[in-house]
């Protein structure tokens, strides 16, 4: 699903190098875990993966079900199936989230040459899934993560994972800021659309996410590249010994 | 050779994204070019006007002459030859106002491509009038109601539709030639009450000039029973377009009107400059809502449209309502700040416009709240988007006279910036003369951040798409004024203006 291949990365106005020859590969159906301490480039990968501008490619390569996911626009790579939840959402005022999940859709649906779903076909198919993620009518009137509370945003950007069924699924510290009920209610989200098709990466800092999404493979990035690979209780191990050793001999 | 396929590639490119660029090829008749006093006598005689109409323009003509342009306006553009434009063109076949039968099949055909079918309009109502109104409702899920036209093309009112069917709920709705001669006691009574013909350079020019325009009036007590329209387009070369509107609601009337504006592309630049006069008497309400969309020039500031527009309601009486909603988009140049006089006591006046510019647009746009009765309050929501290289500027004047005790006025401006080197001006002047208004006043400019596109991006949207979504997001507080079978178009009509903004 994702081949990631000696990737460099570095930030195009300061000219620092962020990933320094990251290789990591995803197979479908399996869930992936990168851990790592701040600043190891974790969310530099999953921007860098989603096409935000700013970062300089200075060699390796990342490929979606064999396609050069770098060539393309972030809109392009979307329609392959490629997803980002931001550790952050950003707000769109004046764009009813429901409006902005039907958009997005279409967009994806046109560029994938399907039919546009029509408004009855669509309001179908989000109100399961929105009750799902306890995500109410009201809130989806609400302007896109305009006043949202930091559970409301999460669960909002999962209802779009959901509504957009994408191949990969990267998220982006989606347990930062949320109580342990409202990590609940988005693990649900998330383990309710494993499937064999399907790959997540999911990027932590802490275990304590991993309890509720359990991981195939657990990886730990530090200093701009994989330096430990293992099985769900890699996880544990990490947050009894912390990052500390790693960092020292990644530097 | 490959200068000659750019050249037309780029051709290509303009005439995608100002769709209405075309011209109709069709016989016209002009009057002679320059303006002088024999030339306002032909444009009089051609409409068999009587005497006191020909001797108002003349003198409007003599005020006119001893006026000079406003330059206050945050606008530039190389001296306007007024002797070298044409004053009146009609397409050659129209005497008048005609029925859709006699009307020349071009005319129709253009109005169609402008995406008004006239005759479907009335086929339609006369299907509804004979009671199969499942059919209407079956296609258009209740979505389309009739709506009445009135097509100007260039200078004269060439058809007005569903006349017979507003005229039995005592609405008149016609040209303003027609006015003339149908109703003269009518417009003698109300023309220039509101914007008299000294009022500005350009009210001046129009004055004597106008060579048609809509005329409505709405009698006491009357909702006017559907939408009315008039759509106004340019189309012969060197010719100024004067219309003049003038709209009457009597005691406790209602009335809904939309404008809308096309021109064809041309390399040099065309003026027009209208009047508006609305008046609403005690209680009465009108609603104005503009779609302009003339032809903005092309990347480089050639051509386009120069829009001196003057419009003014007068809420005349006690609980009178006026509300204003313009959606500007189009024109090289615009001039613009529709107004309400509050008058009446506890009389309402309201502004809502979305102003956007691209390429080498300017617009200078806005407002004017003149408080006048006790209890009068107003609303002003201006929302400027600015793009390319253009200069986008809201001008405001919310002013309380000493007797308008307890005033109220509320503003909110919000200017949007696409790319770095445009720009959004806001210039309000507030001033009251009683201790007893109350001016709240708000203004924020905000950038589309390189976060907001990465995000609706990622989700599938293509860059133009992005841009297109957040503007209708800023602007989504005015859209809601729009009439509903308006607002989808506009909506549209906002991503095609914003072509190639970015990147």
């Amino acid at each position: 699903m994702l081949d990631i291949k000696n990737l460099h990365v570095k930030l195009e106005d300061e000219g620092r190098e962020i990933l320094k020859g990251l290789t990591l590969s995803v197979k479908p159906g399996e869930v992936h875990a990168i851990m790592g301490p701040n600043g190891s480039g974790k969310s530099t990968l999953s921007y860098v993966l989603a096409g935000r501008e700013g970062y300089e490619v200075t060699d390796g390569t990342a490929t979606l079900k064999g396609e050069d996911l770098l060539a393309l626009e972030p809109n392009e790579r979307a329609a392959k199936g490629l997803f980002l939840a931001f550790q952050y959402p950003i707000e769109i005022p004046g764009v009813a989230t429901m409006q902005f999940l039907k958009v997005a859709l279409n967009a994806q649906r046109k560029a994938r040459g399907e039919k546009e779903l029509s408004v009855p076909e669509f309001m179908r198919l989000v109100k399961d899934k929105a009750q799902q993620l306890n995500v109410t009518q009201e809130m989806l009137k609400r302007p896109v993560n305009v006043g949202f509370s930091g559970g409301e945003k999460k669960r909002a950007e999962i209802l779009q994972m959901a509504v957009l069924e994408p191949k990969l699924c990267i998220l982006d510290e989606t347990d930062s800021g949320l109580d342990i009920d409202a990590l609940r209610v988005v693990a649900e989200g998330v383990n309710a659309l494993r499937a064999p098709d399907r790959a997540m990466v999911v990027i932590t800092h802490y275990q304590r996410l991993l309890d509720y999404i359990v991981p195939d493979v657990v990886h730990v990035m530090a200093n701009g590249r994989i330096v430990r690979t293992g099985g769900k209780e890699l996880a544990r191990e990490l947050e009894a010994k912390g990052y500390a050793e790693y960092v020292e001999a990644a530097e | 050779m490959a200068d000659q396929d750019t050249i037309d590639l780029v051709k290509d490119i303009d005439v995608d994204k100002y769709k209405y660029g075309f011209t109709t090829d069709i016989e016209q008749e002009f009057a002679p070019r320059g303006l002088s006093e024999e030339v306002i006598r032909f444009i009089s005689a051609k409409k068999n006007e009587p005497q006191w109409m020909l001797d108002w323009r003349l003198e409007a003509y003599r005020v006119w002459q001893t006026m000079v342009e406003p330059t206050w306006a945050k606008v530039s553009y190389p001296k306007i030859d007024f002797q070298s434009l044409y004053y009146y063109a009609a397409p050659k076949a129209v005497t008048g106002p005609k029925s859709l039968d006699e009307v020349d099949p071009k005319l129709l055909e253009t109005y169609a491509k402008l995406g008004i079918p006239l005759k479907e309009q009335e086929i339609l109502a006369g299907v509804r009038q004979q009671g199969e109104k499942s059919t209407l409702d079956e296609e258009g899920a209740g979505a389309t109601t009739p709506v009445a036209v009135d097509a100007v093309f260039d200078s004269v009112s060439v058809v007005t539709t569903f006349k017979a069917e507003l005229a039995k709920a005592g609405v008149i709705f016609c040209s303003i030639s027609e006015a003339l001669r149908d109703h003269p006691e009518l417009v003698k009574k109300y023309l220039g009450s509101v914007v008299p013909q000294g009022d500005n350079f350009y009210a001046a020019l129009n004055a004597a000039v106008f060579s048609d325009g809509s005329f409505v009036y709405v009698p006491p007590g009357t909702r006017c029973p559907m939408e009315l329209s008039t759509y106004f387009r340019i189309n012969a070369k060197n010719t100024g377009q004067f219309e003049r509107t003038l709209i009457i609601a009597d005691k406790g009337a209602y009335v809904s009107y939309l404008e809308g504006c096309t021109a064809p592309t041309r390399e040099e630049t065309q003026l027009h400059a209208a009047v508006v006069e609305l008046i609403a008497l005690e209680g009465a309400e009108i609603k104005y809502s503009t779609v302009q969309n003339w032809y903005p020039g092309d990347k480089d500031g050639k051509g386009g449209v120069y829009n001196f527009v003057t419009k003014r309601g007068d809420c005349r009486e006690a609980h009178a309502k006026i509300s204003w909603t313009q959606v500007e988009t189009g024109s090289a140049i615009t001039w613009k700040y529709p107004s309400c006089i509050l008058r009446g006591d506890h009389s309402r006046g309201e502004f809502y416009s979305i102003a956007i510019s691209n390429g080498r647009q300017q617009v200078d746009s806005g407002t004017k709240m003149i408080h006048l009765g006790k209890h009068t309050s107003s609303r002003i929501i201006s929302k400027g988007i600015a793009a390319g290289r253009s200069d986008n500027t809201y001008r405001g004047l919310v002013s309380a006279h000493r007797k308008a005790l307890h005033a109220r006025n509320f503003t909110q401006c919000d200017s949007l910036l696409i790319g770095d080197k445009c720009g959004a001006h806001t210039v309000p002047y507030l001033e009251a003369k009683t201790s007893t208004a109350q001016f709240e006043h708000e203004a924020t400019t905000s950038k589309i951040s390189d976060d907001q596109m990465f995000y609706v991006m990622s989700r599938g949207l293509s860059e133009e798409e992005a841009v297109a979504l957040i503007v209708n997001g800023f602007v989504r507080d005015v859209l809601q004024q729009l009439p509903m079978e308006f607002m989808a178009e506009t909506q549209k009509l906002i991503g095609i203006s914003l072509e190639g903004s970015v990147g």
